[in-house]
């Protein structure tokens, strides 16, 4: 009896400027196995379906528990963590693309830094005086920490990012993720010095009004992070801040 | 005049620790990780940090802490670092609270803590069950922000490949290769510290990320830097056995209140929920009654062993036991350790809020690490070490939710130490050894791509993997060690003849991984070779041939040191600092 064998197509690119390739691929079947498992098996013996030799996928990934947010990919057309991706429940042949918009490195191994770039010019930092002992922090009801923390959750993959109809070039939008960042911020009793600089960060373009309200951030979110209302509270205080600004002249 | 200028490698907590505390005080941090340092992996720290902030009216003091963490790593750390850690974890935790950690809080808004093993007070501050991640992002955030100032320097994607020493062996700078285009560099610096976590990529599958292959702190320990006490390393009791690694449950699960068992009855058909409680073997709460659920990881781990092994109780006759919180209320699971429980539901598919994980202990922590000073200089002058990586804090066996803290103390002294050798170090002359040793890894680099053999460098690393993971663990024989060390020989020699599928030179992921398997099999033989001379029990080292503690003749700092003979490393001990506490006997059965 033939053993059960899992199928992926993979899409492959050996450079930014290289012609993109699928190739497949037919291992055996384990059980747990996930798309990550599946791609280790592939470069223990990197041979095609058909027999021919390759080499094994290059991709990010580290902590595999989905919480360091390195193994963000297409995964049947959908935008998520590979290793949270398990294979039993996935319909096959499995399709495999690194997302697309962002810059191609190699193979499922895209640049996503500029989220870490928006994350700067929005200044997501709570401004402390210093690392000495200034004794204990503010205080902070629980009722607090439960809206902080889930925003707090963000593992930056930018499956946020990667599904915003007007996350592209044109547009320059943030994107839902830095949004959040901001929320979280701008509640912290430290934090919230900076508000009025992380609102006009927002302000011109590329900021919150490229939002369209697609959704899909929400939707896709693998932290299940409240994207939208963030987004919604955020543009609000954006809009106040306008005026202010507009009104001080 | 332009502040000294120092090399922080690795991003994780130690690391950030170090870089913000180097900008604060007005130096220039050139910052390298392999991945974007957010993604390191302290993030996969889930229960909490510890510090005796005593918020709880329990008496909490320093020093009760202290002895904690002595008594818990069977009195072999040196104890003047282990003091001074715990008593600045107060001061820690304030800090990382200032920064916006999103501590869980008591309904008058101040710091909630739960308990964790090893001891019997609240003394974890915590951050639902995800603090590591909710910590390195506050670092990651103030790194951001002087990196903004222009401060920090980040070079993200590169990866460590050796320190460059001058003719004195003074350090002077690092090479380091691009992980996109597979550029070698040297770096000057003035001085070095290195936080590169933990070896768990040695034992093939562990809860450690990927990056954690120990190959940085084996390039260090080939170019003549101590390695210590390599042979303890810390096994979890609790881990989601996968294909790819073992997922870590958090030991926050039994804080909070979690249980451990088995049904008394082998090969128990019934459904979980249908065992009645009589019938339930609760063989932690049973052998150990004062700490119950919450022994040391050590012992927990044993004990798991010796139920499936030698009761052969383990679920459905296979190596796994019960870890249980359905008793515990949703609202409560939900608050405080959603994180976990999600990570079991994603990657298992079953609900722990509604039937008892199944679990097995993994490896987890290297307690062992590059030989420091109480400086945390290793034997180079110039390098530093922080963080897992370094060997200092945690003895024979690590406290839960003690090695956030050690990073954190780490991060604090080893930035500023290096700062202080930076200014009253003697100018380099020259070049300081740069070109020669950017000369010596470009060669290992030409040598490997031009390597036409037939082995498959992730096979051979899985063959040390499985033999780590058999001879090197929870268990240990003298005959299955030398076993072990004979077949790292084995795949040194056949690293030989590595095949490389993929020569090419951008963004090669399986010819980086090449270069550091051969690291990883340098580092493992210290850990082999340190466990076979060590014939006593102490900790997370245990030998069944010699079941006691021996503090006459292994009361001593294991330091391996590389000689690139056939033997493999040499060896030395050295006598611990117990100037504070008086080693007694280690027990968990009772009140300590």
């Amino acid at each position: 009896m033939a053993s059960r064998t899992v199928q992926l197509e993979i899409k492959r690119q050996a450079s930014p400027d290289a012609p993109a390739v699928w190739e497949k691929f037919e291992l055996e079947w384990r059980p747990g196995m996930n798309v990550i498992s599946a791609m280790m098996e592939i470069a223990a013996n990197p041979v095609t379906a058909e027999g021919r030799e390759t080499t094994p996928i290059s991709y990010d990934s580290n902590c595999l528990e989905e919480i360091c947010g390195s193994c963000a990919m297409r995964i049947n057309g959908k935008a998520r963590m590979a290793c949270s991706a398990l294979i039993d429940n996935l319909e096959q042949p499995i399709r495999i693309e690194p997302l697309s918009k962002f810059p191609l490195v190699r193979d499922l191994q895209v640049d996503r830094s500029v989220l870490f770039k928006n994350l700067m010019a929005v200044k997501a930092w709570v401004p402390v005086d210093g690392t000495y002992d200034l004794g204990s922090g503010p205080r902070v009801f629980p009722q607090q920490q439960e809206v902080s923390y889930p925003l707090s959750n963000c593992i930056s993959c930018t499956c946020c990012m990667e599904v915003c109809p007007q996350f592209n070039e044109e547009t320059g939008f943030v994107g839902a993720a830095t949004i959040a960042q901001v929320k979280l911020f701008n509640n912290h009793p430290t934090g919230k010095v900076l508000k009025e600089e992380r609102l006009r960060a927002l302000a011109g373009d590329g900021g919150i009004q490229e939002c369209g309200f697609a959704q899909n951030c929400v939707e896709v979110c693998p932290k299940q992070i409240p994207l939208t209302n963030a987004i919604s509270d955020v543009g609000r205080d954006v809009l106040v801040q306008k005026v202010k600004d507009f009104l001080r002249g | 005049m332009a502040g000294p200028r120092i090399i922080v490698v690795g991003g994780g907590l130690a690391g950030l620790a170090a870089v913000i505390k180097i900008a604060e005080a007005g130096g220039n941090v050139d910052l390298f990780s392999i991945v974007p340092v957010k993604r390191s992996h302290s993030v996969c720290a889930q229960g909490g940090i510890n510090a005796a902030k005593n918020l709880k009216g329990e008496g909490d003091t320093t020093a009760q802490h202290f002895d904690d963490t002595i008594y818990g790593g069977d009195f072999l750390a040196n104890q003047t670092p282990v003091k001074a850690m715990c008593e600045m974890a107060p001061a820690i935790i304030d800090l990382l609270d200032r920064m916006g950690v999103p501590f869980n809080r008591t309904p008058e808004g101040l710091l909630d803590f739960r308990r964790f093993g090893g001891t019997l007070y609240h003394r974890t501050a915590f951050a639902g069950a995800t603090t590591g991640q909710q910590l390195l992002y506050a670092l990651d955030e103030q790194a951001r922000r002087y990196e903004s100032e222009g401060k920090v320097r980040k070079y993200e994607g590169w990866e460590f490949l050796s320190a460059i020493l001058d003719e004195k062996g003074v350090a002077r700078g690092i090479t380091a290769m691009d992980l996109r285009s597979m550029e070698l560099r040297a770096f000057p610096a003035d001085a070095i510290i290195l936080a590169t976590g933990g070896i768990g990529a040695i034992f093939g599958k562990s809860t450690n990320s990927v990056a954690c292959t120990g190959s940085a702190q084996s390039a260090l320990y080939q170019q003549g830097a101590y390695y210590a006490n390599g042979e303890f390393i810390q096994v979890h009791p609790t881990c989601i056995p996968g294909e790819d690694k073992l997922r870590l449950m958090s030991e926050s699960a039994r804080g909070e209140g979690g249980r451990v068992w088995v049904p008394r009855t082998a090969g128990d058909k019934r459904p979980v929920k249908q065992i009645p409680e009589s019938e339930r073997f609760y063989f932690l709460e049973e052998w150990y009654p004062k700490y119950g659920n919450l022994v040391p990881r050590d012992v927990a781990t044993r004990a798991i062993h010796k139920v499936v092994y030698e009761h052969g109780l383990g679920i459905d006759g296979q190596p796994m036991v019960y870890l249980d919180v359905t008793h515990i209320d949703h609202e409560t699971l939900n608050r405080k350790l959603e994180g976990i429980l999600e990570i079991y539901e994603k990657f298992v598919g079953d609900d722990p809020r509604e039937v008892p994980m199944k679990i097995f202990p993994g490896m987890h922590y290297t307690m062992g690490g590059l030989w420091v000073d109480f400086n945390l200089m290793t034997s180079i002058p110039g390098i530093f070490a922080a963080g897992e990586c370094e060997y200092q804090h945690h003895g024979a066996n690590r406290l839960g939710a003690n090695s956030l803290v050690s990073c954190m103390f780490d991060g604090f002294n080893a930035g500023p130490n290096a700062m202080r050798y930076a200014k009253s170090a003697a100018a380099t002359e020259g070049d300081g050894g740069a070109a020669a040793e950017l000369q010596r890894q470009t060669e290992i680099n030409k040598k490997l791509l031009s390597s036409s053999g037939t082995e498959n460098p992730f096979k051979l690393w899985r063959e040390l993997g499985h033999t780590m993971t058999e001879h090197a663990t929870v268990i240990r024989y003298n005959q299955g060690l030398k076993q072990a060390d004979e077949k790292i020989v084995e795949l040194l020699d056949r690293y030989k003849n590595v095949n490389l599928s993929d020569k090419s030179q951008w963004a090669n992921t399986s010819f980086a991984f090449t270069r550091q398997l051969y690291n990883m099999l340098e580092l493992s033989r210290t850990v082999v070779q340190g466990a076979i001379l060590r014939d006593e029990s102490r900790g997370a080292h245990y030998k069944p041939d010699f079941p006691d503690r021996n503090d006459e003749k292994f009361l001593k700092t294991t330091k391996a040191s590389f000689t690139g003979a056939p033997e493999g490393p040499r060896f030395e001990f050295e006598d611990v600092d117990t100037q504070y506490i008086k080693p007694r006997p280690r027990r968990y059965d009772a009140a300590k």
